[in-house]
């Protein structure tokens, strides 16, 4: 198998002893089809067993392992080796604040994730005796895009209105909402509103389209945050041309 | 200290985890639920899962086939009266993921859809594409936020559990972010913390399945059930190990050796059935036990595929065409095209055998109660005996489910009129926690490398409990876990940081999986038989006689282990032939 | 020692140079300026118009000079690209399922691109070109 030296140059940060976070430089030989998750490990294995970043599946679908990768927010558990030329600079999650090393701590965006109800809010609860809700694979495919968000937060590392303007609730958190608006099984759209059809909510989103570009679940938030202004539109125009129509 | 009282503590937040935090919100909504995780919960490790998970729903299926299918798949080594109850809660509570939102595939009349399994007579198992384990955790995850009473802490590195007056009253665990220890101290505790299969160098499982829950209850004295057993997946990416589902093969999926052949047939699961029309319980749809031994035997004839990452056979897909693959197996296409370059619509992509789950782990029986009072267990940590030597593909999903909620049920009763709390003595076993932790800091005599050690405990497993062992392999792997376990006391701690110390928790779980290594291997080499997943070149016979019981482990400290057996629970279904050949239908 | 989070400030007038896809966003944004221009100049043109004929005929004038061509040029670039980047949104915000399939979004934009063309002919054709 081929094989070729790898040079990282990492952001390094810890609290105990500096004040500033600075950059590190690691070589390592790698295995060409490896991936940047790999090359960490290798790192902490064989040479600096104090360098700290989450990790686990190492198949794109725990979403622990986001990181900005030549400036790109990635999942190095899926940014290949292969891809990359020269030395190859990591660093941690933008917009977040930075723990240790590669580690950030989430805390906002998962306070945003609960205050958009990313759960299904039915008419009416259904015992089990009454069976499932029939639901088409047409009303699936309505949403499930949207439900296959694995919330890794490159998102937010890739929203310039969020590292702007950080009450915007974000492009993650939003999607789900809009997933769940989107399930034919729910009635909650009303309640949901409250957070999302508001300036912190998508009417923060400028439409830059980062997040789209960057998500590794082919989720597309732009598109989610874009309807979610056009039915908000459309609510609004009923609520104050046609008073009579909608409630 | 800080303590932090609370009524229920769970340890891990994945599918069981949050399946039982939930259970104690809806029945209980006063009770305060303390749910602890090393991870945000939506990292846990269901969410790898893929293929879907099992629960009679078509009218041509009945509880008794569920049950007659998981008896046999588990070579008769299941508790009976634990699988009678699973098949009849499972329908219940996958229909409550559904009412809690899941995206399950739809038929064209909106009911759920079900596909074909390895080892299962009817097609009954639910999915959402090949993402379902990702599904049931975030719908899970996200049900969950709307109770109260669930207080998460998230990143929680939970160490040990105090154990006063003979019962179980809590939990210590490190604030991973702050290094500050903080003691739980709970009327009840729940263990759901996965499974160990990170003792394997080539495992499907995620680097946090390292079996820290399994090793807290071994610490405190809670038996460790059947250890021996561990699952080895027939079809596994062979350069990283991960998952290409079981539905690969349930969609239509063959697997062939270098010549062509569709070997599985040589192995008593023939005769062949026409490609791309699969059927039930014979051939590509056969157990997963068997499946993974008729690789090894493809291999010792030298029948395999030589590639770059090794000896291989090759599942093809490639009949099934590209939008059925593209609506029921993205992951899978994904997965074989970044990771290994193969498009598997146009390609048959080689595969071998990886570690990917174990049958065994703490005792409990079927309210999820372990021996200790007090504590209760539920998911890949516990063995409450639903998937005896052999698991079938798609029970798991539905144990985490089944027995989440049952732990939670079950932790409601024992809390029910018990004394007060000593918490002087709670605050003594706390104590004792954070002298441990102060020790390995402190430690200044370490001679020994985490990496180095846990290397060497990965070869051990790898070469001497892999999918056949002997006495001799055995023997050596028994002898080399204890040295190992030894030379970890003398293991040094690089990083004396109190921030977010991978360096520390990677030596704490290492401590965890070599307690797991100790049962399993000690288990293998008493269990002179071949059963299910445990299959022995020196006893190539199943013998119900001697085995038809589940080998209990004790903890003696450093000494070597207690084995004691437990009888299996028989209530309907003799020991049997397992039979896979499609002919006898 | 415990925590001590790290915040990293965004630059506020300096960060759409961290990426080429920021800067065409940037580039998206600043087409404004031009439209908003060239909508306050058909303002100016009306009032002109309202004031007389001499008036607008200076108008007219001034309209020819080589500033105001340029910045016509300008002004015209500026909102063919935005109209660009609109009519390419528009199969993210108005996605059309057909059944369990999308409407591929080139046919979405596409739509939009031949209703462009189409009204603008009428236009033309209401202006008296043809």
């Amino acid at each position: 198998m081929k094989q070729r030296l790898v040079q990282l140059e990492v952001l390094r940060y810890n609290p105990d002893t500096d004040s500033e976070a600075s950059f590190q430089r690691y070589e390592v030989v790698c295995q060409d089809e490896w991936v940047v998750l790999d090359a960490l490990n290798k790192v902490k294995e064989s040479i600096d067993p104090t360098l700290n970043y989450r990790w686990s599946c190492h198949m794109a679908v725990c979403g622990s392992c986001g990181m900005m990768i030549n400036g790109e927010p990635k999942l190095a558990c899926h940014a290949f080796l292969r891809d990359y030329e020269g030395v190859i600079r990591i660093e941690p999650l933008a917009h977040f604040p930075i723990e240790r090393d590669l580690v950030t701590a989430p805390d906002d965006f998962m306070e945003k994730l609960k205050r958009v109800k990313p759960y299904l809010i039915p008419q009416q609860k259904r015992s089990l005796d009454e069976g499932e809700n029939r639901q088409t694979p047409a009303q699936l495919m309505k949403f499930r895009q949207y439900s296959m968000c694995i919330n890794c937060m490159l998102c937010y590392a890739a929203c310039p209105e969020y590292g702007l303007t950080p009450k915007f609730i974000g492009p993650a958190a939003l999607t789900l909402a809009h997933r769940y608006n989107q399930d034919s099984r729910d009635a909650g759209r009303a309640e949901r509103q409250e957070v999302a059809a508001t300036h912190e909510g998508v009417w923060e989103c400028t439409f830059v389209g980062a997040c789209s570009e960057v998500c590794p679940a082919h989720v597309d938030p732009a598109s989610a945050l874009q309807q979610m202004k056009i039915s908000s539109s459309i609510d609004w125009l009923k609520e104050h041309l046609m008073p009579w129509g909608s409630k | 200290m800080e303590t932090i009282s609370t009524d229920v503590a769970i340890i891990g937040a994945g599918g069981a985890g949050l399946r039982a935090a939930i259970a104690l919100a809806e029945t209980d909504p006063t009770l305060r639920i303390a749910l602890i995780s090393k991870v945000y919960p939506m990292r846990s490790h269901t969410c790898a899962a893929e293929g879907g998970a099992a629960g009679v729903i078509k009218p041509d299926d009945s509880f008794d086939f569920h049950f007659h299918d998981t008896v046999g798949g588990g070579d008769w080594l299941s508790d009976q009266d634990c699988v009678e109850y699973f098949v009849k809660e499972a329908p219940k509570e996958l229909l409550q993921l559904e009412h809690w939102g899941c995206p399950w595939n739809r038929a064209a009349d909106g009911s759920v859809a079900v596909r074909p399994f390895g080892g299962m007579k009817k097609q009954r198992t639910w999915f959402a594409a090949d993402k379902s384990g990702f599904h049931i955790l975030h719908t899970l995850f996200q049900t969950s936020l709307q109770f109260p009473s669930i207080t998460r802490y998230d990143e929680y590195f939970a160490l040990d559990l105090l154990v006063d007056d003979g019962r179980c009253q809590g939990v210590t665990a490190m604030e991973m972010r702050s290094g500050q220890l903080r003691q739980f101290h709970a009327k009840a505790v729940i263990i759901a913390g996965g499974g160990a299969g990170r003792m394997f160098p080539f495992s499907t499982n995620g680097a946090i399945k390292t079996g820290d829950g399994m090793a807290m209850a071994y610490r405190a004295g809670a038996p460790l059930k059947d250890m021996e057993f561990i699952q080895y997946h027939p079809t596994g990416l062979p350069n990283t190990g991960s998952l290409l589902t079981e539905a690969c093969r349930g969609e239509g999926g063959i697997l062939v050796n270098k010549h062509g052949r569709r070997y599985l047939q040589d192995y008593g699961m023939g005769p062949e059935t026409p490609v791309g029309q699969p059927q039930l319980k014979t051939m590509e749809l056969g157990p997963r036990d068997r499946l993974s031994q008729a690789y090894w035997h493809e291999l010792q004839k030298g029948n395999t595929v030589s590639t770059q990452w090794g000896e291989c056979v090759l599942l093809d897909m490639r009949h099934l065409g590209e939008r059925k693959i593209h609506e029921r197996l993205p992951l899978v296409q994904e997965l074989a095209a970044s990771y290994l370059g193969v498009d598997i619509v146009r390609e048959p992509v080689p595969i071998r055998p990886v570690v990917h789950y174990m049958m065994g782990g703490i005792s409990t029986n079927t309210r999820a109660a372990t021996p200790l009072p007090g504590l209760f267990a539920a998911g890949e940590c516990a063995c409450v005996s639903l998937n005896g030597a052999n698991r079938l593909g798609s029970n798991s999903l539905v144990e985490l489910l089944v027995f989440g909620r049952s732990a939670a049920l079950s932790a409601i009763e024992h809390i029910q009129g018990l004394p007060a709390a000593d918490t002087a003595a709670l605050n003594a076993r706390a104590e004792e926690t954070q002298m441990r932790i102060r020790e390995l800091f402190s430690r200044s005599d370490g001679t020994e490398s985490m990496s180095g050690l846990r290397k060497e405990m990965m070869d051990t497993m790898e070469k001497n409990v892999g999918i056949y062992r002997n006495e001799e392999g055995l023997q050596e792997g028994v002898a080399k876990i204890h040295e190992l376990r030894e030379r970890y006391r003398r293991v040094i701690l690089t990083d004396k940081t109190n921030v977010f110390n991978t360096d520390l928790f990677q030596v704490l779980e290492l401590g965890s999986m070599l307690d797991c290594a100790e049962a399993v291997t000690v288990g293998a080499l008493a269990r002179k038989e071949s059963r299910g997943a445990h299959q022995r070149l020196d006893h190539v016979e199943r013998d119900d006689k001697n085995y038809l019981r589940h080998t209990m482990v004790y903890r003696q400290g450093q000494e070597a282990p207690r084995v004691d057996y437990l009888d299996v629970v028989i209530t309907k279904s003799p020991p049997g032939v397992r039979d896979y050949s499609g002919d006898h239908k | 020692m415990s925590r001590r989070p790290l915040v990293r400030e965004v630059p506020p007038t300096s960060w759409f140079f961290r990426h080429p896809r920021y800067l065409r966003y940037m580039a998206r944004e600043v087409t404004c300026i031009f439209i908003g221009a060239y909508c306050v100049l058909l303002v100016v043109g009306l009032q002109r118009l309202a004031a007389g004929q001499a008036s607008y005929e200076a108008f007219l004038a001034a309209l020819r000079s080589p500033a105001s061509i340029v910045f016509h040029a300008l002004a015209l670039v500026a909102a063919v690209y935005h109209a660009a980047t609109w009519f390419n949104a528009t199969q993210k915000a108005m996605p059309v399922q057909v059944g369990e399939d999308f409407l591929p979004g080139t046919v979405i934009s596409g739509a939009h691109y031949v209703a462009w063309v189409v009204l603008s002919f009428v236009v033309l054709f209401l202006a008296g070109v043809f």
